[in-house]
């Protein structure tokens, strides 16, 4: 019996999701033993005519990391979902849009101006901009739309599974391949992870008291945490309690808090929003000045609460477009 | 209908979230009294303004509210004796956080409107409208499935492969 | 207008017998069809998703009107239902109670409110009718997702519980014992009586307030419905409303209560030969024996040994002439503390008051100069069984001439109390008189303010002034020993600006008395956490609501009587404790209470442990499960605040009836549509 036939491909990612498969280190021995990789960009030199020309439904599983930013990156992954039988939203980017989510703070011409032009690093180029169609010695050239938002992959194709994570977790990834191959996914639109948060796998959750308050909220670099205690009750922003777990809590155990890459449990909506309203319960103080000195302590909240998740929350993106930091206003 | 004659011809909506014990008994009595005021807002009941998760805020707006009001107890009065203070918090960081989301400050507001105080209902509703009114409607980008953009190489590519 | 989202609602609604919802829309007379289009409302409800049918009426409050209802849900054409009227706090109960007559749960229930909020607010009918329809709609979505609940009702135990032995506590527990329920009456002092007990006169009739509280006692030792347990407190309360467990301790007196007699030969014979320790019931001015019984009508009359200053105990060396002495041979001098536990139904919290503390206004001397005394130092003076059998005398023994009464003692203070005591402008006029009484001294109060607002209360404040107390209303600054004029020489001076002649006034007396005010126990934190109650921000225990609610708490079966509430006279007491006493009754004799329906719940597999919500709850309904790791809700104490369920990170916690499917359905209702 042939073994299934699997793809991956990326989209406006960082390469960190390809790692975490080269990641899995002899596993990934394992996985290939199982499985026909037949379109991997980052690996292997297939093209995406070879992938054009396989039946519909061809693919068992394609795994999709990054978000949709550019209209090629949405063509090709029209096309994957076409070819695969399963498609695996791969990573935190994929999911919920993920850092480069971030993005959709800013208008796209905001984007341009600045990386065009006012960037500390760009020599002036008169005002040049990308152009979709050039006519050069060696014929038409052509270069994807920069679409105007950071768009999840859900929000453009139909997604069977998400994995979560920034990466996925190696023993995550090694589980939902291996859950592939034997055919035991679970019902479609599950995320491949714990339904339950990180504090249920966090080894400080036991220093973790029962009533915290905090007084003052720190940023990572304000202080040295100690290591045992829970970081929350050390006043750093540590998003545990609103994040997935299966991560292992290793970001804990580096002495760094939670950022929230492996994204929400089923029963919320909106990551964000839950994760503020977690944070908003250590504060003790009844007092509305006092309180808003306290909450200006985190800041930028839209990029600590929405880090991995701002294409996916409910608000999507900023309404107003902002200046890039230290450009001009559009 | 064009954005220009929506705007000229705007109605806002606004949803409010109103505590049973304390606002929306004020709201009663605003119409116990036949207090007129704008008919823009749409109240939904909650036992307690500290039930207000932010997820009902943003879905407001998700949803087409161009504005939200959360109603509760005066400091200290809260029927469940806490509850109010919690809705401060939370929504105090919420309101920084919109801050960054580009959406103005006077889109979420949050009243402390006791039992007895059904003419602050009125007033409250009516100013809010008109301040809704003033900033326009709430345009939020919809993240609805959006077709492949505009036929590019790739989708050429597939075109000569596949015929 | 935007297409809400798909998947924003989380729950799947099952197709097998989904729901079908039917919207009734009552006219109310004119008072909604007056101003909103109902065929208008009817027509829009019946195009909305799962209605299965649409009805207006006149008056769907009234039999015809509920009948409606529960002909649909009998013969199955509805099975949820949404009524647009009036609002829910008028008659939600009203349809539930028609749903559950046609046979639903009462909880498959919406209410639009179409009148309060809409027809009779909104001038224009068209908006209102547009708005009418957006409420609708956001019920029907709503109701869409109601879960199946059941009314939920505890029962209640039949004993219950009086938690001190003042006035408060002893009329609240005769009055549940002549109603034939079995109080346990718990006093952590040797005996009842409470402050009470100690005074001399009770103003305005200045009545003997041992002839009026002695009978009280006396009929609390002999009812055979009420358990005396003296020299006791509570030290656990475990359980809920209608079923606490109470677990009390009882601590040693060294003597056999059931065989002592009262007799006290054994303080006569006790080798001390006088009194060496403090007097804690003579306020500190006479000295005790180490055995002891506090005054002579002390309830039970059973003696003391204390074990701090009792020579057998401290050295084990002592002939213990008291033992000799004891005809009865009720001596035990290997009692250690004991433990009861039982279980109520009730409890009535009326652990009192404690004074100020003088001491912390060394302005007034107290501490400082020999002849500067509290009022309750006064009353001990004043009462016949006192350290000075009734006369007013200043330490060497001499009577005063001149004695000057400060009022406000800690009280409307910033410093201290910002609180009126309500009681000491009287009891200051009281002892004005009496001091008159016994000693002829010329006397002057200090006030702020005269507060003599009770039955009576005006008038002996117009005979204490026909006395000829002189009446200074001003704030006393301080008083001083030093003379500045030859007539201060040897007293103590007042120093006082006269705010009616304007202008500072230095008055010389031998003794001066401060009114202090009455303040929260000094464990009054400790004990509102033993029951679950709060306090309000001074310290004494809060009630449900100041005006409609004054004798309950928010924790139920949890009743608050006396000055532990709030600073009060006894008449006003006396009638808190009797409305304690009947509010406990209606809630024994009922024998259940029901449930809050709209109760939280933490959904086990999805809760992480990570304690957001614990420490939220304000009644404590929440518990941690060290081993399991995860958060529990007790839904017997749960108040449906749904603070929990906001905080919530994970969405574990959810709360009936306002769970987070429910709420975003209706924000998406009313916003759809219109």
């Amino acid at each position: 019996m042939s073994k299934p036939k699997v793809a991956f491909y990326w989209c406006a990612s960082c390469g960190g999701c390809e790692e975490a498969v080269v990641d899995l280190n002899e596993v990934v021995l394992d996985v290939v033993e199982a499985v026909d990789i037949v379109f991997w960009p980052v690996a292997m030199d297939f093209k995406v005519s070879d992938v054009a020309a396989l039946e519909d439904g061809e693919l068992a599983a394609v795994f999709i990391n990054g978000a949709i930013r550019t209209s090629e990156q949405a063509e090709i992954v029209e096309l994957l979902r076409r070819k695969a039988g399963a498609v695996v939203a791969f990573g935190a980017c994929a999911w919920l849009g993920g850092i480069p989510g971030l993005a959709n703070l800013y208008s796209r011409e905001s984007i341009l101006d600045y990386v065009c032009g006012e960037s500390p690093s760009t020599v002036d180029g008169g005002g040049a901009r990308p152009v979709e169609e050039f006519d050069a010695p060696e014929g038409r050239m052509r270069l994807p739309h920069f679409d105007e938002d950071v768009r999840t992959l859900d929000q453009v194709i139909d997604v069977d599974y998400y994995l979560p994570g920034c990466a996925p977790p190696a023993g995550l990834i090694a589980q939902a391949v291996m859950a592939l191959v034997e055919g035991r996914l679970p019902e479609k639109g599950s995320v491949l992870a714990p339904d339950v948060a990180l504090c249920a796998e966090c080894i400080r959750a036991a220093t973790k008291p029962e009533d915290l308050k905090v007084e003052r909220f720190y940023r990572p670099y304000e202080i040295v945490a100690d290591a045992e205690t829970c970081l929350l009750a050390q006043g750093l922003v540590c998003l545990g309690p609103s994040t997935r777990s299966g991560c292992g809590a290793v970001c804990i155990a580096a002495n760094m808090p939670c950022t929230g890459c492996m994204g929400p449990t089923s029963r919320v909506i909106d990551h964000g929003a839950k994760a503020l309203a977690a944070i908003a319960s250590l504060i003790e103080t009844r007092d509305p000045d006092e309180i808003a000195v306290l909450a200006e302590q985190i800041v930028d909240p839209v990029g600590t609460f929405y880090r991995y998740s701002l294409p996916a929350s409910l608000l999507h993106r900023r309404v107003e477009p902002a200046p890039i930091r230290g450009g001009p206003a559009v | 209908m064009s954005e220009q004659a929506r705007e000229d011809t705007f109605e806002p909506r606004i949803v409010a979230f109103f505590c049973n014990w304390c606002t929306y008994t004020a709201a009663d009595l605003a119409g116990i009294s036949r207090m007129q005021y704008a008919p823009n807002v749409r109240v939904i009941r909650l036992m307690c303004s500290g039930r207000v998760d932010p997820q009902f805020v943003l879905a407001a707006f998700r949803n087409g509210a161009d504005g939200v009001l959360i109603g509760g107890c005066h400091p200290g009065d809260c029927h469940y004796q806490e509850g109010n203070y919690n809705a401060l918090r939370r929504i105090e960081l919420l309101k920084q956080t919109l801050v960054g989301f580009g959406i103005e400050e006077d889109r979420l507001r949050l009243e402390w409107i006791s039992a007895s105080e059904g003419d602050r209902v009125q007033k409250v509703c009516n100013e809010m409208t008109e301040r809704i009114r003033a900033l326009g409607p709430l345009r939020l980008t919809t993240p609805s499935r959006v077709e492949a953009g505009a036929p590019g190489p790739a989708h050429e590519l597939v075109e000569q492969v596949t015929s | 207008m935007l297409e809400p989202e798909a998947g924003l609602t989380t729950q799947p609604i099952s197709t097998n017998g989904g729901p079908r919802i039917g919207v009734y829309v009552c006219h109310c007379g004119l008072n909604i069809a007056g101003k909103v289009d109902i065929e208008a409302v009817v027509e829009f409800a019946s195009t909305l998703p799962d209605v299965a049918v649409a009805r207006d009426y006149k008056f769907m409050c009234s039999d015809p009107g509920q009948e409606l209802i529960e002909k649909d849900l009998r013969e199955g054409l509805v099975n949820r239902v949404v009524v647009a009227s009036c609002s829910p706090l008028m008659h939600e109960a009203t349809f539930r109670r028609a749903t559950a007559e046609g046979g639903q749960s009462p909880f498959y229930f919406q209410m639009a409110s179409i009148r309060e909020h809409v027809s009779w607010v909104t001038a224009d009918g068209a908006e209102a009718t547009e708005k009418a329809k957006a409420l609708v709609a956001g019920a029907v979505r709503r109701v869409a997702l109601h879960e199946y609940l059941e009314p939920r009702r505890a029962d209640v135990r039949p004993d219950v519980m009086v938690v001190g032995g003042g006035i408060a506590g002893i009329h609240a527990a005769l009055t549940m014992a002549d109603a034939g329920k079995h109080v346990y009456l718990v006093e952590r002092e040797p005996t009842i009586g409470g402050h009470m007990a100690k005074f001399d006169k009770t103003f305005p009739t200045l009545d003997c307030s041992a002839c009026i509280l002695t009978p009280k006692m006396s009929a609390v030792r002999s009812n055979p419905n009420i358990t005396l347990w003296t020299y006791s407190d509570v030290v656990g309360v475990e359980g809920f409303t209608g079923d606490f467990t109470v677990r009390v301790r009882h601590r040693p007196r060294y003597v056999k209560a059931d065989l002592c007699t009262g007799c006290l030969e054994c303080i006569e014979k006790c080798i001390h030969k006088q009194g060496k320790f403090d007097d804690e019931w003579n306020e500190g001015l006479s000295k005790r024996k180490p055995i002891y019984i506090p005054f002579p009508q002390a309830t039970p009359a059973v003696v003391v040994v204390d074990p701090e200053t009792c020579i057998w105990f401290k050295t084990g060396k002592c002939p213990q002439t008291c033992i000799e002495a004891c005809e009865r041979d009720a001596f035990d001098f290997e009692q250690t503390e004991t433990f009861d536990e039982v279980k109520v139904g009730a409890m009535v919290l009326a652990t009192g008051f404690k004074t100020f503390d003088a001491a912390k206004m060394p302005e007034y001397g107290y501490g400082l100069y020999p002849n500067v005394y509290t009022s309750l130092e006064v009353e001990r003076l004043l009462n016949a069984a006192g350290p000075t059998s009734g006369e007013v005398e200043l330490r060497d023994g001499s009577k005063p001439k001149v004695v000057g009464i400060i009022h406000c003692v800690g009280s409307r203070d910033a410093k201290h109390h910002l609180w009126c005591s309500k009681v000491c402008c009287m009891y200051s006029l009281k002892l004005a008189h009496m001091v008159k009484e016994r000693t002829g001294a010329e006397v002057y109060n200090f006030y702020i303010d005269m507060r003599t607002p009770g039955k009576g209360y005006e008038e002996f404040y117009d005979k204490i002034l026909k006395e000829g107390v002189h009446m200074v209303r001003g704030r006393v600054a301080g008083v001083t020993d030093e003379a500045a004029s030859p007539e201060e020489e040897d007293h103590l001076v007042i120093r006082a600006e006269d705010t009616l002649i304007g202008s500072v006034r230095r008055i010389p007396v031998d003794m001066v008395i401060l009114a202090v005010g009455i303040e929260p126990q000094p464990d009054a934190q400790d004990v509102r956490r033993l029951f679950n109650i709060s306090c309000g921000g001074e310290g004494f225990f809060t009630e449900r609501h100041p005006k409609l609610a004054p004798v309950s708490t928010f924790t139920d079966g949890v009743f608050l009587a006396g000055a532990c509430q709030g600073p009060k006279d006894i008449p006003d007491t006396v009638a808190q404790a009797g409305a304690a006493a009947a509010e406990v009754l209606a809630m024994v004799d009922r024998g259940f209470v029901m449930l809050e329906a709209n109760t939280a719940h933490i959904e086990d597999e999805v809760c992480s442990g990570c304690k957001t919500c614990v420490g939220l709850c304000p009644f404590s309904a929440i518990s941690f499960n060290e081993e399991r790791k995860k958060a529990y809700v007790n839904e017997v104490v749960c108040k449906g605040c749904g603070v929990c369920v906001g905080a919530c990170p994970s969405g574990a916690a959810q709360q009936h009836l306002f769970t987070d499917a429910e709420i975003f359905s209706e924000i998406e209702g009313v916003l759809a549509y219109v």
